[in-house]
């Protein structure tokens, strides 16, 4: 079971491999990737010393691969941008290209047969015949599914799948369908799809009022907080509104899926990779988060338990410090 | 420029439903998209009252199209989805890449629902060449995108183009999930939902703190609070060679809505004049139409 980390800046590439990363994702420095957000992700330049890097491995281990995320949906008038991406990425020679528009993907396939295509999780595909219809006509090898499977479901997923499948194991919670979500275009002009961003950080606002400390997305009051409540980022499925009488998180509170003690069980379905979120994280985060997952994954099919400070740990790195296991689990559903 | 009217996204009971749909065959609709696509738990209507439904709409000289669910986790959804893809009497509305897989796989040919991403003219052309001949473009994107879309494609391929619609009235969808909000706000689990959203034929209506319309829950579904209208722009939308507008229905009000779209097609009301938000008569920051213009959904210009 591979462990797929991710890196939006060279340090935290070195933190990811250094923690035992058997692959790393990365963007490019522009919007043809689902974190783009300034300051992060890779030049053409720190691109190829990420290659460099991952090649190399780390003091432990052998090399890690690098795979690069080209997975939101290009417009019309900003195709070569993409198609750029997808050549530089072929260039470099990655391990893989992760895509979800069908273009892309179709760039990819036609152009450069011979590199390992991944549907990203922004192509949204959740059953048997939509993988089956990336595999027919773009021949990928491995899927990432969006975070709206129960473990029942996934698990009958798992046996009839036309190819392998990469599912989420920590780190922050879509709770909505990826790449079907259009909650941020509609309060903010950037959705992940068209701007690669959700709740783009220039709209936020933070302020201080009478009434609380207060989260603003684009004008929009998203929550606002008591003197002893921690203020989170206004992200829109995890605001407070107000709905009849009630005011309460009416989509989702803030919280952080997490996975680890499904791992056995997604193991012993052949899930093929675990994928950690958190592109946007610093090299400390990644460096932790990425430890305790490799630790997970190399103790399986040993007597030995998950250990307590584990959780404690990622409980503590998580948005508003809990965290779920979200769709997987039926009753949160 | 035809005029479609797109599938019922709430849940109403069945003969409610069956009354609106008696009244909208009276109505001066080209298409209507039947079926349900928000939840598999809503069996009001059955797989066979489905199709009566559709053959009653097209004694009336409507076009009738079987639109898929959207969000396919379930085995038993998928079962069904290929019912759907494998019946030959009326045309499928996929709104799913698997029911797009089942569609072309046996050579027929299929139109794609709003949340079947296609962002460009390349996009469109992979599809068509498939066996697509309808599509419907993403809520988010704007005129221009649209407008991109169609020459890229045409500089692709001298074939013409699959037909096009627009997404024109009605609550947007904005996202789907494993959870249901409607459950939720009744603390209920999924699983115990007892079809809660029966009881909420319009939605539920979620403001922020300080009482701005969002968003407006509606099972797995979230749906804007506005109403998204782009009846002052039918002139653009000719210009731009759309084939056919979506009129999504509302609870109350869309038999007004489609003679207001039918007379600005025809030319018949100043198209200036936006259509009344007709679930609030009184409230004009009930309607949006920010996407169009490449600006938050939300906005109106």
């Amino acid at each position: 079971m591979e462990l797929v980390c991710p890196a939006g800046s060279i340090p935290a590439l070195k933190a990811a491999i250094e923690a035992g990363a058997d692959a790393v994702y990365i963007g490019f420095k522009d919007d043809t990737n689902a974190r783009s957000f300034a300051g992060l992700n890779f030049t053409d330049a720190k691109a190829l010393k990420a290659l460099q890097l991952a090649r190399s491995g780390s003091s432990s281990h052998k090399a890690t691969k690098l795979f690069v995320a080209i997975n939101t949906y290009p417009q019309a008038h900003s195709w070569p941008r993409w198609q750029r991406a997808v050549d530089q990425a072929a260039e470099l020679g990655v391990d893989a290209i992760i895509a979800g528009d069908i273009a892309v993907l179709d760039y990819v396939a036609q152009t450069y047969p011979e590199i390992n295509l991944h549907l990203s999780v922004q192509a949204s595909a959740t059953n048997r015949e939509s993988l089956e219809f990336y595999k027919n006509n773009f021949g990928i090898r491995r899927a990432v599914l969006p975070r709206v499977l129960s473990m029942a479901q996934l698990q009958h997923l798992s046996k009839t799948s036309p190819v392998e499948l990469e599912v989420f194991g920590f780190g922050s919670l879509c709770i909505m369908a990826e790449g079907r979500c259009y909650l941020s275009s509609y309060v903010t002009d950037q959705s992940p799809n068209t701007g690669g961003v959700c709740s783009p950080p220039k709209d936020v606002q933070w302020s201080d009022t009478p009434k609380g400390q207060e989260t603003h997305l684009n004008g929009v009051l998203i929550d606002r907080f008591l003197p002893h409540e921690k203020a989170g980022y206004p992200t829109l499925c995890k605001g407070r509104f107000q709905v009849g009488s009630d005011i309460y998180h009416a989509l989702e509170e803030p919280t952080s899926l997490n996975t680890l003690d499904l791992l056995p069980q997604l193991k012993a379905m052949g899930i093929a990779a675990i994928k950690l979120e958190g592109r946007q994280r610093s090299p400390a985060y990644i460096s932790q988060v990425a430890s305790i997952w490799r630790q997970a994954i190399d103790q399986l099919g040993t007597s030995a338990a998950p250990k307590p400070q584990w959780h404690a740990t990622l409980a503590e790195l998580s948005e508003g410090h809990q965290t779920t296991l979200g769709a997987y689990h039926r009753p949160w559903q | 420029m035809q005029l479609s009217l797109g599938p019922v996204p709430y849940f109403w009971p069945k003969q409610e439903l069956l009354d609106f749909y008696e009244s909208m065959v009276t109505q001066p609709l080209d298409r209507i998209y039947l079926g349900e696509t928000v939840c598999s738990k809503r069996r009001e209507m059955r797989w066979q009252d489905w199709l009566d439904l559709a053959r009653f709409v097209e004694s009336h000289g409507i076009k009738a199209v079987l639109s898929s669910l959207t969000l396919i986790e379930a085995e038993s959804e998928l079962k069904q989805l290929i019912k759907l893809c494998r019946q030959d009497e009326f045309l499928v509305e996929a709104n799913d890449m698997g029911a797009v897989n089942l569609l072309s796989q046996q050579g027929k040919p299929f139109t794609t629902g709003p949340a079947i991403n296609i962002y460009n003219g390349r996009s469109l052309r992979l599809l068509q060449n498939l066996g697509l001949a309808r599509w419907t473009m993403p809520v988010e994107l704007s005129r221009e995108s649209l407008s991109s879309s169609l020459m890229q494609a045409k500089e692709l391929d001298d074939a013409p183009l699959p037909e096009t619609e627009v997404f024109a009235y009605g609550q947007l969808p904005l996202a789907y999930s494993a959870r249901c909000f409607t459950a939720r706000q009744r603390n209920l689990a999924k699983d115990d939902c007892g079809f809660c959203c029966i009881e909420t034929p319009q939605g539920i209506n979620v403001k922020s703190q300080d009482g701005e319309e969002l968003f407006t829950l509606n099972g797995i579904q979230t749906m804007s609070a506005k109403v998204y209208d782009l009846s002052t722009q039918i002139e653009d939308l000719k210009h731009l060679n759309v084939d056919s507008l979506r009129i999504s229905p509302l609870y109350q009000g869309t038999a007004e809505a489609i003679t207001h779209f039918k007379q600005a097609i025809d030319g018949t009301v100043a198209t200036q004049e936006p259509t009344i938000p007709l679930m609030d008569v009184s409230n004009s920051n009930r309607i949006c139409n920010g996407y169009w213009f490449g600006e938050p959904g939300m906005a109106v210009k």
